[in-house]
């Protein structure tokens, strides 16, 4: 019976042990990465085309010419949006993940805080080809100012207002509206038997979020002060978000049940012709899987508050998008760290820049790509926003709490206008207010 | 009464032909007809009793003692180290987290983060303040909802279960269709449902406004005040199969012969009901309720797929609302003190439930 009993203590304590080292895994060991494998990488990529499917189609032969010229063969996984922020989370903390990711480029000072990607240092970033190949406002949106940032742009992207050209001729409208005071008034006019002027993506907290933040700027309002602290419900903010929420209670150009949005419905809405405009980021590839036809849509800037905003003034007008966009980083635990920095070299390279933004429709934020002629109207637009008028999300380690706090705060303000309460600047106030208390604990 | 009696002899007929005993090894059977061993040699693997019968002989007493009842500790030893891993190291580590400021920063090293005490706890227990509120509202709407989800399962379940009682043309069928929504994948279910709760499209909304009229406009299900409805009505649709399924196995033990005595003495169908079904029915309902609150108190995976990652506030269920305040919000500690005071109400509304219905059990029984 003792031998018996020994034996199973035994078994427990290694179980145990073996169970709480696992708890901590990767804690000490190979900080910083190593090269024990040098010849296969595992590559992490967001979902950036129409399907998981044509994103592995149009990496396939990219990923084959980079075995043949370095050897190193590339293990591709398509991450879809939904879980990536999980599995980058669960990787980082157990250790066990890719050698290179993609993230979602608002996340890049959270991320660097968590030290779950290896920081670009001069001496990495040299090795790309320096910090000066890549766009300014894309260069912005990759960590906390003045630190290395934890990765860099791969992909651009930034908000455009697409607009229906059929609709517009039927209205008797002759252009895009400059200002949002003309976007409401050509919204009216649109918004009749069943259409409606504009389609949001009210139930979805993160685009809720992207375009507080950017009414905000118009406002002259930050989410966050210098310091890094919430500031959800000044003034600015509070009228940015009525704005966004009024086209939809007090403007009624947008119909009601965008309120529940979710599934990128506003997209299908605007291709079908339900909806006359739409903001929404790179939407060609989608806009043609709907079957719309290129010429049946124009592009133009986002709206202003005013004509005056939007002329340049020194080659700066006021903020009307923010800087949207991939970026490429390297695991800290990485057992291919000569590997992995090639790869980021190879995907950031001029030429392959082209290729993939042209397959998936945004923009390079490396500057030599920028300087080839547009490929069409939408790039063309894209690349003139993202050069003049988009700053990027605030690059603080909270960013995230914002998008998700802010964001479903508008998303119940939606719910609200959309059930036919009122929607007035005390709900809103109320609502953000709510919001900033729940950043600090 | 019948049924049991038959049951129960099977075992006892005695000298079963060989090849039966063979295929049922039951304990009693070999060690009441040793004789036939030595003439049957061994013939597969599932007969452990001839050598049993040896080693007596064979071995010390001591030594034989320590194999018997050390047998199955040893048998239960991988389970036992499985529940160690599965369960209870997670748990321990869930706790540990809730005493700690674990925020993005340490994630990739857990150890490195600053103990903080009972913070965690007291941020989440602070009603007056908004995360303690939040939490609070929360919590008022899950209970809310398993109260209802449960009951509603349960009085479905049964109804359908004494129902289908009795044997009829088409029985089999019904049952199966009855149990198709515990069958199907969740996600795939809960996201037919979405489509069908959607405001403009859904066929919901066609039905009572398109249809009926019923409604001035249509009404939002996915977003505003009506989510709660439309989130109790998925969940009910889930559940109830299995409160059906269970109950139905449980009333195959209650024997037809009651039900024709109390017929004789004029019992309607609601005092058979009452005074024959239910309280055979009780100890299945014992664990069917604990079960089906444990489960619905818990549930992620229907708000989760209905309402996505930040749920309307009067459908935002507790176990999402963790998920989002640490999460989606990279504050694990914070979410870990929430999870670790809900795992403390599950197990006191447990332990309560368990010690009241055993008491009531034990006070019917004597």
């Amino acid at each position: 019976m003792r031998r018996f009993r020994t034996a199973a203590a035994a078994a427990l304590v290694t179980a145990l042990t073996a169970a709480a080292s696992g708890c901590g895994g990767g804690s000490a060991t190979n900080s910083g990465g190593s090269n024990d494998k040098p010849g296969e990488l595992t590559y992490w990529a967001t979902n950036q085309g129409s399907s998981i499917e044509a994103d592995k189609k149009v990496l396939a032969p990219e990923l084959k010419k980079f075995e043949k010229r370095t050897g190193i063969k590339v293990k591709l996984e398509v991450v879809p949006w939904s879980n990536l922020l999980d599995r980058i989370l669960a990787a980082a903390s157990s250790g066990q993940g890719p050698d290179v990711l993609n993230i979602g480029n608002t996340w890049s000072s959270s991320l660097q805080k968590s030290k779950a990607l290896l920081p670009f240092d001069d001496a990495r970033l040299a090795e790309v080809g320096g910090a000066d190949r890549f766009s300014k406002a894309a260069l912005a949106a990759t960590g906390a100012e003045g630190k290395p940032p934890a990765a860099v742009p791969l992909y651009s992207l930034t908000y455009a207002l697409y607009w229906n050209k059929k609709m517009f001729r039927q209205a008797g409208i002759d252009g895009p509206p400059v200002t949002w005071d003309e976007l409401v008034a050509d919204g009216k006019k649109l918004t009749r038997d069943g259409h409606h002027g504009l389609a949001v993506e009210g139930g979805n907290p993160v685009e809720n979020a992207h375009h507080a933040f950017v009414f905000g700027k118009q406002h002259g309002a930050d989410f966050f002060d210098r310091s890094g602290r919430p500031t959800f419900d000044e003034p600015g903010n509070v009228k940015a978000v009525k704005q966004y929420v009024d086209f939809l209670a007090a403007d009624g150009i947008a119909a009601k049940g965008n309120a529940e949005y979710a599934q990128n419905q506003s997209v299908k809405d605007f291709a079908t012709g339900k909806a006359g405009m739409l903001l929404w980021q790179a939407a060609r590839t989608s806009l043609l899987a709907h079957g719309m036809k290129p010429d049946e849509w124009g592009i133009a800037p986002v709206p202003f508050q005013s004509r005056q905003d939007a002329t340049a003034s020194g080659g700066k007008t006021e903020v009307d998008s923010m800087v949207a966009g991939i970026n490429i980083g390297v695991f800290q635990h990485t057992d291919n760290l000569d590997g992995a920095m090639k790869f980021v070299s190879f995907m950031t390279s001029t030429k392959e820049q082209r290729i993939l933004t042209d397959a998936y429709g945004s923009v390079s934020p490396v500057l030599e790509a920028q300087q080839a002629k547009p490929r069409d109207k939408d790039e063309a637009v894209l690349r003139s926003v993202l050069s003049s008028s988009a700053a990027p999300l605030p690059q603080v380690p909270d960013e995230s709490k914002f998008e998700t706090l802010v964001g479903t705060a508008v998303k119940r303000l939606f719910a609200d206008a959309a059930a036919g309460r009122a929607v007035t600047e005390k709900t809103v106030r109320e609502a953000l207010t709510k919001a900033q208390q729940q950043m600090g604990k | 009464m019948t049924r049991a009696v038959t049951a129960d002899s099977a075992p006892r007929t005695p000298a079963p032909p060989a090849g039966d005993t063979a295929r049922r090894p039951t304990r009693a059977a070999a060690d009441r007809i040793p004789a036939p061993a030595p003439e049957h040699p061994p013939a597969g693997p599932g007969r452990p009793a001839p050598p049993r019968a040896k080693r007596p002989a064979a071995g010390s007493p001591l030594r034989d003692r320590v194999r018997s009842a050390g047998l199955p500790y040893l048998l239960l030893l991988p389970a036992l180290a499985l529940e160690l891993l599965i369960h209870l190291v997670p748990m321990a580590t869930g706790i540990v987290m809730a005493f700690k400021d674990l925020t993005q920063e340490y994630i990739s090293d857990w150890s490195a983060a600053p103990w903080a005490g009972p913070d965690n706890f007291r941020v989440a227990v602070d009603f007056d303040a908004p995360v303690g509120e939040a939490l609070l509202r929360s919590f008022a709407v899950t209970c809310g909802f398993t109260v209802l989800a449960v009951g509603l399962s349960w009085l479905l379940g049964v109804t359908a279960a004494i129902l289908m009682q009795d044997a009829f043309r088409g029985r089999g069928l019904l049952r199966a269709l009855f149990l198709t929504p515990y069958a199907l994948p969740v996600y795939a279910a809960v996201i037919t449902w979405s489509f069908l709760l959607q405001h403009d499209n859904g066929l919901l909304n066609h039905v009572l406004h398109d249809q009926l009229g019923l409604t001035d406009s249509k009404p939002f299900w996915l977003v505003g005040d009506n989510s709660f409805v439309a989130l109790l009505l998925v969940a009910v649709w889930r559940t109830w199969p299995f409160a059906f399924l269970l109950l139905t196995a449980a009333l195959q033990n209650v024997s037809a012969d009651l039900y024709e005595a109390s017929a004789l003495d004029g019992a309607g169908m609601w005092r058979q009901i009452r005074h024959i079904t239910l309280p055979a029915l009780r100890p299945v309902n014992q664990v069917l309720v604990l079960v089906l609150f444990l489960w619905t108190f818990n549930d992620f995976n229907v708000p989760f797929v209905l309402f996505g990652k930040s749920a309307p506030q009067s459908a935002d269920l507790v176990s999402l609302h963790i998920y989002q305040s640490s999460f989606v919000t990279w504050d694990f500690g914070a979410g870990a003190a929430m999870s670790v005071l809900l795992l403390l109400f599950l197990l006191l509304v447990t332990a309560g439930y368990l010690l009241l219905t055993n008491r009531g059990r034990g006070a019917a029984d004597a």
